[in-house]
């Protein structure tokens, strides 16, 4: 069968099983954009390639599939680049199509021309230029394995026009060779010598991260933990792996992480790292991390091993497979370990808990950002996907909004991209039409992919956004507030638009709560109208996240509270 | 593990593509690695290239080089020289001018190095020295104060022993 590259690209995507894309066409997408019109794949126009790529992100990370974006060349590639390097960072599974110039002018400054392949190439996985349309089937194939293979990752595929425009003989591919090994190997000698730590641990604590929720193994972690009855403690991408709920659970480590699990990672024998790789946001001063601690650490890639902390016992493997087998170990040698065996630790637990728990200072003048989440949470239930921009919304998020289910809280960890919870919810509702999808987004943060309000509004798209408005950059705020001496320099944002105004003139429902009183009424108006809102929740200006522990530092040293950071 | 710097000669299988060589390059020096030398060519594949390079660095950073080396879906394998049994070699063109005073010393140093004259007209000539990095390095201290106009080395090329 002859067939045009455009025709190709289009069968190649439904081969994969792709249905939805986020894109954006200009001069050198034209062939596909004709053959997009003639098929059956959803396209999602988004008002800026940006959004485009935070939304496939948002769709790869709730629906644990991988997100697919199409852009054209020049500006449409170069715009795509902070979505890409927020995925590379993440470890999320996208596949990114830019248009270029044809074969011929590449290379001569041609009109919309960019060295995209140059320009991303330390932040995908992978990149490829399609040089021949008898390649482009392969390449497309060979793109989604790589997305989806070992630690995932975003994967870059460059199309010029006149590949697009050639026709070939087209034969559809054989599927590709299954990617990771399913089933649980024999338990190793490793496994075998974790056991024999834990059962010499007095103080054990696991540590996991978005790796859990990247190898679909938190079942298999849950399983590992009631068992063993060891407490968990998650980084912010591992938030929702293990059930908040659970009374194991220890909240987050880190930075603004809780008290108890930050001592717990100070006092802990023995530590279970699994699909972590040990950020500096999370381990705070190296030589004070876990120090009393044999570290045992399971990830998928090599090259997260004892880079940033030495440990003990490195393994090598995906989470799901390593923790399946540990769990057969589990079973096979009929291992039990009672409440009586970790009272000691579990007490001291109790105590750092009791003594310093998460919280802060409601009022009944002013609303408070923390209250505004907790009341989400009430009436959600929980139940709700949940993305964050970046700064200290999506840290209020991480401790006050506890998550049961992996896939349902949307964050970029790595980067930290300011703009990325709004596009990316899009994503996630997209995957999910059915679910409750909210933004929880600061008034800094949800300037900057504001656009994308048409494309809610255009595809009828019902995400809830909350803006915790206080008028300034918090976080950054917070850490001159902190640091230097209160000059805030440039971070006072008060002169913004008003929101609700904004949100009608895109044509969506806007809200606004100025008062404690008004944060449920609004919340609940907003979660119950059944299209797109901007819910503006005019909050205390200079709150602090609190515990912090100062950049740098040991993470046992945390100031609580305004006295103790000043 | 050793926190001395020395010098580790990597070798890299890779595939033979335009845009392979700045992936590598770009991994080291991205994260402020330098490379020392760099020697590539094509293997008995023609679809395959070997990347020879050197970098000086401690043992602890070398496994992060390799570990982030292999990551890279074009290169097919890392290994690390240095630690196996290793026939290690440079080559090395200079061009000298020539006068009558110094026609008998470089003819000397060439006959030390195992060098040859490459080409020879009128006042200047080509030689090429095949050696060891030190022996290159002890040639071109020698020859210095004879008057090298230019030189070229390739870099350390370093084949195993044995499989």
């Amino acid at each position: 069968m002859k067939l045009k590259g455009s025709q190709i690209f289009i069968k190649a995507l439904e081969q994969e099983g792709i249905d939805t894309i986020f894109g954006y066409p200009g001069g050198v997408l034209l062939d596909i954009y004709d053959e997009l019109h003639r098929s059956n794949l959803k396209h999602i126009l988004v008002r800026h390639e940006q959004g485009a790529v935070h939304a496939a992100d948002g769709y790869a990370r709730a629906s644990g599939k991988v997100g697919v974006t199409l852009v054209t060349s020049g500006p449409g590639a170069t715009n795509t680049v902070t979505g890409i390097a927020n995925a590379h960072l993440d470890s999320i599974p996208i596949v990114v199509f830019t248009g270029q110039v044809p074969t011929p002018l590449i290379g001569t400054d041609a009109f919309q021309e960019a060295d995209i392949i140059g320009i991303t190439r330390p932040c995908t996985k992978h990149n490829f230029q399609v040089r021949r349309v008898e390649e482009l089937a392969k390449i497309i194939q060979e793109a989604f394995y790589i997305a989806r293979s070992g630690r995932p990752g975003p994967v870059l595929v460059d199309l010029p026009k006149d590949v697009m425009a050639s026709m070939t003989d087209y034969e559809p591919l054989p599927p590709r060779a299954k990617e990771l090994n399913s089933v649980p190997k024999p338990a190793s000698k490793k496994a075998f010598y974790v056991l024999d730590l834990i059962n010499e641990a007095k103080r054990p604590l696991l540590l996991t991260g978005g790796g859990v929720i990247l190898g679909k193994a938190s079942e298999e972690l849950r399983e590992m933990a009631r068992r063993t009855k060891i407490p968990v403690t998650s980084t912010l991408m591992g938030l929702g792996a293990f059930p908040a709920k659970d009374p194991l659970w220890m909240g987050m480590p880190g930075m603004h992480g809780t008290y108890y699990a930050n001592m717990a990672l100070s006092h802990c024998d023995l530590l279970i790292a699994i699909g972590c790789r040990f950020d500096d946001r999370v381990t705070g001063k190296l030589d004070t991390f876990a120090s009393k601690a044999k570290i045992v650490h399971v990830d998928v890639d090599a090259s997260s091993i004892n880079k940033n902390v030495m440990v003990d016992v490195p393994i090598v493997q995906d989470c799901k497979t390593a923790l399946q087998s540990f769990n057969k170990l589990l079973m096979e040698q009929d291992f039990s370990v009672t409440d009586e065996q970790r009272k000691a630790w579990f007490d001291q637990i109790a105590e750092w808990r009791t003594n310093v728990p998460l919280t802060y200072c409601n009022s009944d003048e002013i609303i408070k950002p923390q209250f505004v989440i907790e009341t989400l949470y009430k009436l959600t239930k929980g139940q709700a996907i949940i993305a964050t921009e970046v700064g200290q919304n999506q840290m209020w998020t991480a401790q006050f909004y506890p998550f049961d289910e992996p896939n349902t809280f949307l964050s970029s960890g790595g980067l930290g991209t300011m703009g990325y919870g709004f596009p990316a919810a899009i994503g996630a509702q997209l995957a999910f039409p059915d679910k409750l999808v909210v933004d929880i987004a600061g008034d800094g943060s949800i300037q900057m992919n504001i656009q994308e309000l048409a494309t809610a509004v255009q595809y009828k798209i019902p995400v809830k956004i909350a803006i915790l408005n206080n008028g300034f950059l918090g976080m950054v705020r917070q850490w001159q507030e902190l640091f230097y001496e209160k000059r805030y320099s440039h971070t006072d944002m008060s002169f913004a638009p008003d929101f609700v105004k904004l949100a009608e003139a895109y044509g969506l429902l806007g809200l606004r709560a100025e008062k404690p009183g008004e944060v449920e009424a609004i919340l609940r108006k907003g979660l119950e109208h059944p299209g797109p809102v901007v819910m503006d929740f005019k909050v205390a200006r200079e709150e602090c996240v609190y515990p912090m522990v100062r950049p740098g530092g040991p993470i046992h040293e945390m100031a609580l509270g305004r006295e103790m950071a000043n | 593990m050793e926190k001395q710097k020395k010098e580790h000669i990597l070798s890299l299988l890779v595939n033979n593509k335009p845009d392979v060589l700045a992936r590598v390059a770009g991994t080291l020096g991205g994260r402020g690695y330098n490379i020392e030398t760099l020697c590539v060519d094509a293997t008995m594949d023609p679809g395959v290239s070997k990347i020879i390079l050197s970098v000086i660095q401690d043992q602890a950073t070398i496994t992060k080089i390799e570990k982030q080396l292999i990551r890279l879906i074009d290169v097919h394998s890392v290994s690390d020289l240095s630690k196996m049994e290793t026939v290690m070699r440079e080559m090395m063109l200079v061009r000298m001018k020539l006068t009558d005073k110094n026609k008998a010393d470089i003819a000397l140093i060439i006959d030390t190095f195992r060098g040859r004259v490459v080409t020879m007209n009128g006042d200047h000539c080509v030689i090429e020295i095949t050696s060891t990095k030190e022996d290159i390095d002890r040639a071109i201290e020698s020859l210095k104060p004879l008057g090298i106009d230019d030189m070229a080395r390739t870099g350390i090329v370093a084949l195993e022993r044995m499989k």
